[in-house]
């Protein structure tokens, strides 16, 4: 009886925590998404990251660079290696020094990672109005709320209310702490053209960039997935097999 | 029975071998014969799943540091060259970060479980002090675990923590900059922690063989937490508790599958994901869950050094248990009274963690002040009141089979202690 009334009041603090968590910094409830990629089952989905892949090569590379992945990792979004050597082909990064002892240049190959927009931070605060453009490699994991916080903010732009003091230079956006974003909506309708025929909405674009910034946080995902569900399987059955023997050996026992 | 085996162990190799280095004489001794109260719960399953998440960070951990570079500039890159490049290295540290976890839920529940049956006691308390030195270890090499992918949590929790020494008067700032190798958490912090972080868990595995040691010279306590009295008490550990430690572990791995298959990252902080920045402070700078219990005693605190001092107490006063606890019966469910306080008590730990991941501010810092006070009292006032004043239950078998044997009694004991 005790312990049933210390689990109620332990969940009545909890809940009281959470609640109060919330109302205190006043943060705004994601959006949710049913992601393909959720879930013991979930798998991602391939077209969706190749659309992704286009916004974020023609959209947010400008300034966003993707420093873990190679070039050679877009297989896992489906494409093929003849494809992916003529992606790396269209970038050039510097290399060397060379027999001469003279630093050149060169263009990437499917072994290098992708090239990043500026040579250094400074350069990419410079270009940046002083704010620096994180790296998206892990975006949708060193966030909370993950891949839905990164939806909800491409689509959280408003304007500013009246009684808000804005920064010189700052956009509004609801789901970003503080509410004051350096970057612009990076997104809009039709910014870019999909050539599988998907109408290029907003929210269209947000999503697949969205799910493409997911496999590059964790490009493990469907092979841990498929793993995990295997290797379930087996524990359980093993289990189960382990509790029959338990049984059988301490039937004797009084 | 005894002289039995020995004698079959004389024949062929293994005769040959045992009867100079007796090594399968002692594993006879101590995994197969060795005598075990037959009414162990599964509690007592929790002592053995530990050893083996020990060996399972200890193989997984020398694997990633095959492949991990301690250098501040490439630290969390060579971390997601791991997850990434490496085969099944995202497997390996998936295992080894959230087997941290596991490790402490499975130790906080073995010392919960001592705690419960009184295993502290009489004649076991070198035994327990053992098991609060590893218990010290695990946090230091946990800490330092979590400062190697140098992540922004890695480093500003590096930096709260080891500031805390300097808390200390005169001394504080030396003991500091000797910890940081220099006079910020920098490249000497990381190469020495990472150094430390490789050395200690065999430390671990050194301690654990002297609770090992120790336990089998008197034999585990048990749930009525009477002595063993003849040899119907006991039952051989093999096959007995061999195959209920094999069960257990089977219930054991499909949770850990779980969390590392579905949910690795759960358990962990998002900002660890964002590379180390000397120049940015998160918004709130939280340690791994298992942290937050002694880290909401620091906070409730105002004075540094005394919140400092109480953290180190609330896992030191542990070692005085044997002596804060005199009452001569072990096990709780003969001690109504302290069966109350010690439900409280774990009550009163899951506060603390839950105000710990909490900002301090407000309604949290009383919560916080008054959690932390029971936690002390629980031991330093309610522990010795009760072993004066708290009566020796009529109820308390004779023996273990007496107990085993009448079910019935068992059950109308407890109804008596609910009313």
């Amino acid at each position: 009886m005790l312990n049933k009334l210390s689990i109620k009041i332990v969940l009545l603090f909890l809940f009281l925590g959470v609640n109060n968590s919330h109302s205190a910094s006043e943060k705004m409830e994601l959006i949710e998404q049913n992601w393909p990629f959720n879930g013991v089952f979930g798998r991602f989905d391939k077209s969706s990251l190749q659309r992704g892949y286009l916004v974020y090569k023609e959209v947010c590379a400008s300034c966003h660079g993707l420093k873990h992945v190679s070039y050679r990792d877009l297989t896992g979004i489906g494409l093929t290696k003849d494809e992916i050597k003529s992606i790396a082909g269209e970038y050039i990064l510097m290399d060397g020094p060379n027999d001469e002892g003279e630093m050149f240049e060169r263009e990437a190959k499917p072994s290098d990672k992708f090239v990043n927009p500026y040579e250094n931070d400074n350069q990419a605060r410079l270009a940046n109005n002083g704010a620096y453009p994180p790296d998206l490699s892990l975006m949708v994991k060193a966030r909370a709320g993950g891949a839905d916080y990164l939806f909800s903010l491409l689509n959280g732009y408003k304007d500013f209310p009246e009684d808000f003091e804005a920064s010189d230079g700052m956009y509004y956006n609801e789901y970003y702490p503080g509410k004051q974003i350096a970057m612009p909506s990076p997104i809009m309708d039709d910014i870019v053209e999909y050539n599988d025929g998907t109408d290029a909405t907003h929210v269209q674009i947000a999503r697949d960039v969205t799910s493409f910034l997911a496999w590059t946080a964790e490009p493990e995902l469907e092979e841990r997935k498929s793993l995990g569900v295997k290797t379930l399987f087996f524990l359980i059955l093993l289990t189960i097999m382990l509790l029959g023997v338990k049984r059988k050996v301490w039937k004797d026992v009084n | 029975m005894k002289n039995n085996n020995e004698n079959q162990e004389q024949k062929g190799v293994t005769g040959w071998i045992d009867k100079r280095l007796p090594i399968f004489t002692f594993m006879n001794h101590n995994l197969r014969d060795y005598p075990t109260p037959k009414n162990l719960n599964y509690f007592w399953n929790f002592g053995s799943l530990a050893g083996i998440t020990l060996v399972i960070m200890i193989i997984t951990g020398i694997l990633l540091a095959m492949q991990y570079t301690a250098n501040t500039d490439l630290a969390f890159e060579s971390v997601e060259r791991i997850m990434r490049d490496v085969n099944n290295g995202w497997l390996l540290r998936y295992i080894h970060m959230n087997g941290a976890s596991m490790f402490f839920i499975i130790v906080f529940i073995h010392i919960f479980r001592g705690l419960y049956y009184g295993s502290y006691k009489y004649p076991r308390e070198i035994l327990w002090m053992l098991g609060v030195v590893i218990l010290l270890l695990m946090m230091a090499t946990a800490f330092m675990g979590y400062v190697l992918p140098w992540g922004q949590m890695s480093f500003w929790g590096a930096t709260v923590i080891t500031n805390l020494f300097s808390a200390f008067p005169i001394i504080g700032d030396y003991i500091v900059t000797f910890l940081w190798g220099g006079f910020s958490v920098d490249n000497p912090t990381l190469s020495r922690f990472f150094v430390l972080h490789y050395l200690l868990p065999f430390a671990i595995v050194g301690v654990v063989a002297l609770h090992l040691v120790a336990l089998h010279q008197f034999g585990s306590n048990n749930p009525t937490g009477v002595d063993v009295k003849s040899e119907n008490d006991t039952i051989p550990f093999h096959p007995y508790y061999t195959v209920k430690d094999y069960f257990g572990l089977g219930v054991f791995l499909i949770v850990f599958a779980g969390l590392v298959f579905f949910a690795p990252n759960f358990l962990g902080h998002p900002d660890n994901y964002i590379p180390a920045n000397p120049l940015q402070t998160p918004a709130h700078i939280v340690p791994e869950w298992y942290f937050l219990p002694f880290y909401a005693i620091l906070r409730a605190v105002p004075d540094k050094l005394l919140g400092v001092l109480l953290m180190f107490a609330a896992v030191l006063v542990l070692f005085f248990l044997p002596w804060l606890d005199k009452h001569k019966v072990r096990s709780a469910n003969f001690r109504p009274f302290y069966k109350q306080f010690y439900w409280l008590f774990a009550i009163d730990c899951i506060i603390l963690g839950w105000v710990g991941a909490m900002p301090a501010e407000g309604i949290y810092v009383l919560i916080a002040r008054i959690a932390t006070a029971y936690y002390f009292s629980f031991f330093l006032i309610i522990m010795p009141l009760l072993s004066k004043f708290e009566k020796v239950s009529d109820h308390l078998p004779s023996s273990i089979s007496s107990a085993v044997l009448s079910k019935k009694f068992d059950n109308s004991t407890k109804e008596s202690y609910v009313k």
